[in-house]
């Protein structure tokens, strides 16, 4: 059963890990596209999905965010990731599943999952 | 944002409402914003948010209402016969309040659940006041809102949680 007194434990956890934690901006940004044509193409498991396997593996250094509209519909869900001196990735028609290895392969591994990538969709 | 769901598995009937102190319409934009074509958007011409949500409850005979006023919000609200071979699945609301809260942490917002005589409330400030400086939006702390909502509903569901006084 999740309690108050567990959130107190994550707060006191994060605050005596400031130092791995204080600065993110250096580090990789992942960004959802969360419009409701997004929602509708499922954008929410795939967004909670990043911001489990960051949890999960303790990246510290990687932000997760949302934007409204990335602009193609058809291929939704989209997500950008961008690694600090490195082109953005976008990645289309995502799924809970392609984020696990996006996360392994790229994020961690520094190797784009070319086959989920918008160029492979058009 | 308040928002409230009220279950009657004895009505066969859920209510689902969403209420804002943000900008608000006047009567001519309340009007138009179940209109697919009606959006203030800059980045598409369509807008769907409120017209789904209004298709989705007529489906199942069910009644939609929007009251706003400019400048002091809105609310919007529906009733569903859950019954309905039409009827939507609610989903996994744990996921929708996780991401709302997480995609807007700078937003006061109340969830509360009801159903038969039970209640679940999760109130963002409260959860603000016990985290001090740390960021709702922190991937562990979405994954705690998460399984609260999940295991609140279940209790609501399961008749152990909280009995209205
Ligand atoms: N709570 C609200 N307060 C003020 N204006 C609103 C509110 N909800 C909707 N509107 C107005 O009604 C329009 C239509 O809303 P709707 O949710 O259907 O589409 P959208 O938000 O424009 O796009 P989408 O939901 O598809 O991402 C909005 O663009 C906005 O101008
Ligand atoms: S409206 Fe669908 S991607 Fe922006
Ligand atoms: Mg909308």
């Amino acid at each position: 059963m999740k309690s108050l007194k567990e959130l107190e434990e994550i707060k006191q956890k994060t605050l005596d890990s400031v130092n791995l934690r204080k600065d993110r901006s250096g580090g990789t940004r992942v960004v959802v596209g969360m419009a409701t044509c997004g929602i509708a193409a499922g954008a929410r498991p795939v967004l909670l999905a990043f911001l489990e396997e960051v949890k999960k593996r303790n990246l510290g250094d990687v932000t997760v965010s949302q934007t409204g509209c990335i602009g193609v519909c058809r291929l939704e869900p989209m997500v950008e990731v961008y690694r600090p001196g490195e082109e953005k990735v976008t990645y289309v028609k995502m799924t809970a599943d392609k984020v696990k290895r996006v996360v392994a392969e790229h994020i961690v591994n520094g190797r784009p999952v070319t086959e989920f990538t918008i160029g492979a969709a058009e | 944002m308040k928002i409230f769901i009220r279950e009657s598995p004895k009505e066969g009937r859920l209510w689902v409402s969403v209420r804002d102190n943000g900008r608000g319409m006047d009567e001519n934009e309340a009007a138009k914003a179940a209109d697919p074509f009606y959006t203030t958007r800059i980045t598409r011409k369509v807008g769907l948010g409120i017209p789904l949500f209004k298709a989705s409850a007529e489906a199942t005979d069910g009644s939609f209402e929007i009251r706003s006023k400019k400048g002091e919000g809105t609310e919007i609200a529906a009733m569903f016969h859950t019954s309905h071979i039409d009827c939507l699945p609610l989903g996994k609301i744990e996921d929708s309040i996780a991401a709302l809260i997480f995609m807007n942490p700078e937003m006061d917002i109340e969830y509360i659940h009801e159903c038969c005589s039970n209640r679940f409330k999760l109130d963002t400030r409260e959860i603000k006041k016990v985290l001090g400086d740390v960021s709702i939006s922190l991937p562990e702390v979405v994954d705690w809102i998460k399984e609260y909502v999940r295991n609140g509903l279940d209790e609501l569901n399961g008749g152990v949680g909280n009995e209205i006084s």
